[in-house]
């Protein structure tokens, strides 16, 4: 055994802002945020989530796809046409990095789905749940990483700086950003599995470990999701969709549900409250996260921070203006927001729920 | 004394500077502009006295065996892991798992603090790991803590004092509290007692040192009662897997 073996010690690390006043933010912003913890990370994967970057095609739903080869692009499109009005088409543009020697195809298609294909009172969301599903499932070497409207997400294999670069990430303005370098460990660092995890307008950037994937695996597969991503945080995207979107859940009461209390502390809240806390763990008990994670979320009304429910993974917030910052670590913040006017760090299981004013 | 620039400079770079000033015989140095910068003074040994303005990264003071470090702003996780001698002064808030494995040498935080903060902290005969906390602190504050000293004042906050599973598998050490501690917050096997005289004046004189670093007045800070909360059975656990 070589005793002499350097380990670097890291986590992955993330970091997201808002505007509540959608004021449009430079991507240079978070980009140079997230590289203050390029060390969180160990170049297998990085990635970048931003709302309000497609105005003039705010009302079509963005497809970001990843194609392995051109045969299957043309299977991709040809499922896409007959099912979708496609207002546009373009390859994702990217710049050459001399770090990246190699990526897949990256096209991103602003549709409709086509009337006369939804099913009866099938509603236009679901429909587009189940294009993602059955590409990123059923048709080998294509993945639709980003599906919302008026947002996207950008990630790839490489260090945050190089795939900023390679996304050209500045050249975006968002009003609502998340951005994620990741540190592998217990399942593969590829394209499809660089953080953010998106559908519909939800997106994820995760820190952490889900250690309960199985049993959310399964329950949401009982509900037509399929899991196709070979990564545990995969699973609170599609349980945000699940719980708020389908289920009607507010997002406090869904972060409630993921990231509920312990037994012993619903014991000692009144019994109204007793009882709808234990109705909600026994409703979703299967949606449960466990495991360390922090996590932040994004979607079309917000940004969303949340932590597990003792606290293994770090998480800072901070506010200056119109502005809320939340990140693995203050230094990251103070990268873009030297002067905050406060800065706190969330308590274990409490979110952090920022929403836009208008 | 001396100056150095750390901004955007990398944390290897950085740390390379400082060890060359420290070895040079510098015995004051001001960084200016640090942000994030991960491990400064770890593995540090001497007297020389460091200040750092702006947010240190993480590792801060791991393993540091003698310097004395001031930080003008808050702080990250994980200072003083494995410190063995020394004293690190945050006049800001402070992080999550603080001390962890702490074997000596002083931990003095202005603000609040966030979990596991004195984690496995050790002492021996002839040292005494010592962490003051001014502000509140999160859960897991004193877990698995088998020595030394932890104190928390809970100053000028409006927030609970301390989380849940205080002291947990705490099997040495002490940890003092100002004001009241709820039972139901601590780990089986902790025990809540008032202070007798030899505890007053161990308190007295970490304290003391507290406020000199701070600019505080003990009396003030004595002016409120304090709880000491140590291990009182040995196997509190004893039958958890026995059926």
């Amino acid at each position: 055994m070589n005793h002499n073996y350097q380990k670097d010690i890291s986590g992955c690390g993330l970091t997201g802002l808002i505007s509540r006043k959608r004021r449009p933010i430079s991507g240079s912003e978070i980009v140079k945020s997230l590289c203050l913890m390029t060390d969180r990370g160990n170049g297998l994967g990085a990635g970048y989530a931003a709302y309000g970057i497609y105005p003039e095609f705010k009302d079509f739903y963005a497809f970001h796809i990843m194609y392995d080869e051109p045969t299957v692009k043309r299977t991709v499109e040809d499922y896409l046409k007959s099912n979708y009005h496609i207002e546009k088409v373009e390859e994702i543009p990217t710049k050459a990095v001399k770090a990246i020697p190699i990526s897949p195809m990256l096209v991103r298609y602003f549709v409709s789905p086509l009337k006369e294909r939804l099913a009866g009172e099938q509603e236009e969301t679901d429909f587009v749940v189940n294009t993602v599903m059955k590409v990123n499932s059923e048709i080998d070497g294509a993945y639709i990483f980003s599906s919302g409207k008026n947002m996207g997400a950008f990630k790839g294999v490489g260090n945050p700086s190089d795939i900023a670069d390679f996304f050209r990430i500045e050249e975006y303005e968002g009003y609502i950003w998340t951005a994620h370098t990741r540190f592998p460990t217990n399942t593969p660092g590829w394209w499809g599995g660089a953080h953010p995890f998106t559908l519909l307008d939800w997106s994820i950037v995760h820190n952490g470990e889900i250690s309960s994937y199985g049993i959310n695996k399964r329950y949401l597969e009982m509900y037509g999701y399929k899991l196709a991503l070979l990564t545990d945080t995969e699973v609170v995207a599609y349980l945000l969709d699940l719980l708020i979107r389908r289920h009607g859940l507010s997002i406090p009461v869904a972060c409630l549900a993921l990231a509920s209390p312990f037994w012993k502390n619903i014991d000692q809240r009144d019994p109204e409250e007793r009882e709808a806390l234990t109705a909600l763990r026994q409703t979703y008990g299967s949606a449960l996260l466990n495991g360390p994670f922090s996590v932040l979320f994004g979607h079309s009304n917000g940004l969303v921070g949340i932590n597990d429910r003792i606290k293994l993974r770090p998480l800072v917030a901070a506010i200056k203006g119109d502005v809320t910052y939340m990140a693995s670590e203050e230094s990251a913040i103070r990268a873009i927001c030297p002067d905050p006017q406060k800065v706190w760090a969330p308590r274990a299981g409490e979110p952090v729920i920022v929403n836009l004013e208008d | 004394m001396v100056e150095i620039n750390a901004s955007g400079t990398y944390y290897k770079e950085l740390n390379q500077k400082i060890r060359a000033a420290v070895e040079k015989g510098e015995k004051e140095i001001v960084l200016k502009n640090v942000n994030g910068q991960y491990y400064i003074g770890a593995g540090f040994v001497g007297s020389t006295n460091i200040t750092i303005e702006g947010v240190p990264g993480n590792d801060l003071a791991a393993f540091m065996d003698g310097p004395t470090l001031r930080i003008k702003s808050n702080a990250q996780d994980n200072i003083s892991n494995t410190m063995n001698s020394g004293k690190v002064i945050v006049e800001g808030n402070a992080g999550d798992v603080l001390g962890y494995g702490m074997r000596g040498g002083k931990l003095h935080i202005r603000g609040d603090v966030g979990y596991r903060v004195g984690i496995h902290m050790k002492g021996n005969k002839k040292q005494t790991p010592t962490i003051i906390v001014g502000g509140t602190a999160g859960d897991f504050f004193g877990e698995y803590m088998a020595g030394g000293i932890l104190v928390l004042l809970g100053l000028d906050s409006t927030g609970p004092l301390v989380g849940d599973y205080l002291g947990t598998g705490m099997h040495g050490g002490m940890i003092f509290v100002r004001g009241e501690v709820d039972k139901n917050l601590c780990g089986a096997e902790v025990g809540i007692l008032d202070l007798d005289e030899d505890d007053h004046k161990i308190l007295k004189d970490a304290l003391t040192d507290y406020c000199k670093d701070f600019g505080l007045k003990l009396e003030d800070i004595m002016k409120k009662g304090f709880k000491k909360l140590v291990p009182v059975s040995l196997r509190p656990y004893g039958n958890l897997y026995a059926y």
